[in-house]
């Protein structure tokens, strides 16, 4: 029986029954844990100063330093730990930021239709015909490379897909009866917007922010990785960075190489995992029509036709 | 006489064809009604009946101020609707209000009963305080049949049968206290055992609380639950128009002739002469001078082709557009 | 062996009986003893509201149930052949030559980017091998003809085509491989009523030219009383009503089938007063422990609530499964 949460509450039991959804749900979550809980994880001070001696460099793991030194001679673990926070910040907050111009440009759009639309969609058309990358790499460059600077460009280039998304879904919505309903008790554009479209768009923003955070990620990545980092954090990107210019590589030191990898990995996995999971759990109750909701015919689960029922067999 | 409620004019709602192939110059058009009068009094329920493409859900949109009309009057409680600037259909609103056929679609998944009730309400800014609002939603609740209102406040429409659906619509439309009602098709999404009841409510509503009804539909069994007057209408004209009785059982004119012989009747036993009209409706943009009902009509004459017939009255409130109504019997 | 007086039915449907399953839940049933049987060039109408088993009923003697449906009783006979024993090669060797389908909203089932022509031609192709290319064309115009649709329109898209047209190429394409018996589920229900009159007086010529037998599923009563010579009235996955159409517009026993004629509008009797049934249909999953009907039932007593009706033979054409036609000496049929 659906409860007061209305299909919210569906949502979340559909995700919980899609094992792949949960799994990226607890990594991700994994990866957020231990961001925040770095200070207690790590086994050094971020800015511990060391007194660096030739041997104190690619340092093997060992149970000093778990997955070694790096080319300061710092720990590689503790450098792990501390830059899961400025990637995981980067990702969320550039998204953020993406997933809301892209939302609010994609419900003008596709709401207000018209000249207003067109100019719009134009424009998101030139954005996303200019690449990404080079233009950020432009932009980085030419102003101080900042966090602040390098999350803004990040999401401030990063939301042509969301408002091409939102803007589809907005358009169908438009057409729904209870929009029409709605105009005519009289109700104007932004009421309806806020009161209708809005919460309808509201989940389609949330499984587009968690896909655009793997992308915010790999962003800041690759911009760390040229050079274009903030030199005063170290995320996973620059840990690359550091490591493939300094020598990491002819000096046999894997581990400086693959922890910044692995962490990028598994949080994008994480997101891609559950992104892709959110879209199938929000797909079939949120936005439909009566047919998929009450009808015995399509309420049950999908068995495999050999899978013997609980009680008797019975041909198909 | 006292003034009818609504009155109106010389309708005409066009729709330009989008042409794209860029040879054509003339501008074509899709003439979805096409110079439509009538009058409704308070507390009078008109049918509007006809097959789809004959223009009554645009002229329902119409009406609402959903579409703008191309020309004619629309008067209500006597002031003039057609061309007013928005301000003034925004009061007309509150006293005229609409269902719609599908009570699975027209209702915001994501929203209570009791915000969909509310809606109006919030929208015209009535009802100052919560627990005024909240009584106003409760009676109009009731009113519409759900009861006890508390219950179904809570409620989301996927909770809720079609039935249910359709009076929480139904609730919300009389929450303002409007004088008059158009449903479009409001029960032809209905199981049959419901259907009935839904009808009996709008029946109910128009004599206990004296509100007007647009009742459209194709359905022409359900025409006589509900409705005083009828209406038929083809390509975009109304063809026959009169009191349900008198229209329904001394048809006149040879389309509603035609469609009163084709609906099914659950009597076995009944042998009537069908008359099935060939073909389809055409489309409402290259327009047959003269009748419009002639290329489909199987009693037409030559001269039905040359002027295209008004309404002219055939007994007491009871009218057809037809040149042959004066002819020997048509039909036998 | 006994001489046959009788010529044995087309489709011979005995205590059928399907589950859906739904694990770790109970299974619904979802229908439970139906019994019916087609002659052949008969028309049978099944009525029903929503909920009432008709679409499932439909599929199961098809053999087309979803995953989670299960046939858990009963027999499906056509010209003695036990369905249900059947392989899926052998039912799907039968399907379409033997019965066809119009399923409901069929007009939107066509494939928007193949031409009406091909559409048809591909069942040709498929059911009965023939693969040259004149042979299939003439089949097609053949078809097409018989539907009243111009041949020339074999070459046009479905978008081409009206919404009525589009119901009668899936009327060409069910008769493609000659079937003995065509299942039409609410053929007529999102068309006009001219364009359905059109569609009910091809389908009773057809029935008449080519013997062919017509299952009609849907709720609207007129077009069962204007098509079939028998009607079943289900109600909530079981048979409240049974017989031919006469007896059952105007001598109907079930309290269900009276309430749904008395629910149903008249247009030769305007002045008729409509009564609604109150309450809802059972849902599958929550069945009340008697009769289904028992929870909206006018002449409802004790007895109803506690156990199921069988279904009474009242005459040898009419049954019901009500109490209240019990025969005083106590057989069920």
């Amino acid at each position: 029986m659906e409860q007061a949460t209305g299909g919210y509450r569906g949502v979340w039991r559909r995700l919980r029954h899609n094992p792949m959804g949960m799994i990226g749900l607890t990594m991700l979550v994994g990866a957020v844990a231990v961001a925040v809980l770095a200070p207690w994880l790590s086994p050094y001070a971020p800015d511990t100063v060391t007194r660096v001696t030739i041997m104190d460099i690619y340092q093997p793991p060992s149970p000093v330093h778990w997955l070694g030194t790096d080319d300061a001679g710092r720990d590689v673990l503790t450098n792990f730990l501390y830059g899961a926070r400025v990637s995981l910040t980067v990702g969320f907050f550039a998204s953020f930021i993406a997933v809301t111009i892209g939302g609010l440009l994609g419900i003008t759009a596709g709401f207000l239709g018209g000249r207003i639309e067109a100019v719009l969609m134009r424009f998101t058309d030139i954005m996303l015909v200019i690449p990404d990358l080079p233009l950020a790499v432009v932009i980085v460059a030419l102003t101080k490379p900042s966090l602040t600077n390098i999350i803004l460009v990040i999401g401030l280039l990063g939301w042509t897909g969301t408002a091409r998304l939102v803007r589809a879904q907005t358009m169908s919505i438009k057409q729904r009866k209870f929009v029409l309903r709605a105009r005519a008790v009289g109700a104007g554009n932004r009421y309806i917007m806020r009161r209708h479209i809005f919460p309808l768009v509201l989940p389609l923003m949330v499984v587009n922010t968690v896909l655009v955070i793997s992308l915010a990620i790999l962003n800041e990545s690759t911009l760390s990785f040229l050079g274009l980092g903030d030199p005063a954090t170290l995320s996973w990107g620059q840990m690359l960075n550091y490591a493939f210019t300094r020598g990491a590589m002819s000096a046999g030191a894997w581990w400086a190489l693959i922890s910044p990898g692995f962490g990028i990995v598994w949080v994008v996995l994480a997101c891609t995992l559950l992104g892709q999971a959110l879209e199938q759990a929000l797909n079939p109750r949120l936005l439909t029509h009566h047919l998929a909701a009450d009808r015995t015919l399509t309420s049950l689960r999908r068995l495999q036709p050999d899978q013997a029922p609980a009680s008797g067999t019975g041909t198909q | 006489m006292s003034e009818p409620l609504l009155s109106v004019r010389g309708l005409r709602k066009l729709f330009p064809v989008k042409t794209i192939s860029w040879r054509s110059r003339q501008q074509r058009f899709v003439h979805a009604v096409d110079d439509v009068s009538f009058d409704l009094a308070a507390g009078e329920a008109l049918a509007l009946v006809g097959e789809s493409g004959c223009g009554k859900s645009t002229l329902a949109l119409t009406l609402l101020g959903l579409e703008a009309p191309t020309a004619g009057n629309i008067r209500f409680e006597r002031q003039e609707l057609a061309g007013a600037p928005a301000a003034a259909w925004r009061q007309a609103r509150r006293h005229i209000q609409m269902i719609f056929q599908d009570p699975y679609e027209s209702l915001n998944p994501l929203m209570t009963v009791g915000e969909i009730v509310a809606e109006p309400l919030e929208v015209h800014k009535i009802g100052g305080n919560r627990d005024e609002r909240r009584k106003r939603i409760l009676l109009a609740l009731e009113d519409a049949g759900l009861k006890p209102a508390e219950h179904f406040v809570a409620r989301f429409p996927h909770e809720l049968s079609g039935g249910q659906r359709q009076r929480v619509a139904i609730a919300a439309a009389l929450v303002l206290e409007p004088r008059l009602l158009v449903a479009d098709e409001p029960v032809s999404m209905l199981d049959v055992s419901i259907r009935a009841e839904i009808l009996s409510l709008l029946a109910d509503l128009k004599t206990r609380r004296s509100i007007a009804l647009l009742f459209i539909t194709h359905d022409l069994g359900t025409v006589s639950a509900v409705a005083d007057r009828i209406a038929v209408m083809y390509l975009g004209r109304i063809v026959e128009i009169g009191a349900v009785n008198s229209v329904m059982t001394a048809p006149q004119h040879p389309y509603t002739r035609a469609l009163l012989s084709v609906v099914p009747a659950p009597n076995p036993r009944l042998r009537r002469q069908h008359i099935i009209l060939q073909g389809e409706t055409p489309d409402p943009v290259n327009l047959p001078t003269g009748c419009r009902f002639a290329p489909r009509c199987p009693v037409a004459v030559a001269r039905c082709r040359e002027s295209d017939p008004a309404l002219r009255p055939v007994a007491a409130d009871h009218a057809a557009a037809c040149i042959r109504l004066d002819d020997p019997p048509l039909f036998p | 062996m006994a001489y046959e007086m009788v010529k044995p039915p087309l489709l011979e449907v005995t205590r059928l009986g399907v589950d859906y399953v739904d694990p770790p839940r109970p299974p619904a049933a979802a229908l439970r003893e139906i019994t019916f049987t087609v002659q052949r060039g008969e028309a049978l109408g099944i009525v029903g509201e929503s909920g009432c088993g008709k679409t499932t009923l439909m599929l199961a003697l098809m053999r087309l149930l979803p995953a989670a449906g299960r046939i858990v009783a009963g027999s499906v006979r056509l010209d003695g052949v036990e369905l249900l024993d059947l392989d899926a090669q052998a039912m799907a060797a039968l399907r379409w030559k033997r019965i066809a389908m119009i399923f409901q909203g069929a007009m939107n089932a066509l494939n928007p980017v193949r031409t009406v022509g091909d559409q048809i031609a591909e069942a040709i192709r498929l059911h009965e091998g023939v693969t040259a290319r004149r042979t299939l064309d003439r089949r097609v115009e053949e078809l097409l003809d018989l539907v009243g649709i111009a041949a020339n329109r074999r070459a046009h898209y479905p978008f081409q085509y009206s919404g009525g047209m589009r119901q009668r190429a899936m009327i060409a394409m069910a008769l493609a491989c000659s079937p003995d018996l065509i299942i039409a589920d609410e053929p007529t229900t999102a068309l006009d009523v001219m364009i359905q009159a059109q569609i009910l007086q091809l389908l009773a010529e057809l029935r008449r030219r080519l013997n062919l037998s017509i299952l009609l599923v849907t709720h609207d009563l007129g077009i069962v009383a204007e098509l079939c010579d028998r009607v079943l009235v289900m109600y909530g996955g079981v048979m409240a009503e049974s017989a031919d159409v006469d007896t059952i517009y105007n001598a109907p026993v079930h309290p269900y089938t009276q309430a749904l004629l008395q629910a149903f509008p008249d247009p030769t009797r305007p002045a008729q007063k409509l009564a609604a049934i109150p309450g809802a249909p059972p849902r599958l999953n929550d069945l009340p422990p008697g009769c289904r009907f028992a929870p909206r039932c006018p002449q409802v007593f004790a007895r109803c609530r506690t156990a199921p009706p069988p279904v009474y033979a009242i005459t040898p054409a009419h049954a019901a499964s009500c109490f209240l036609v019990e025969p005083t000496e106590g057989g069920a049929a």
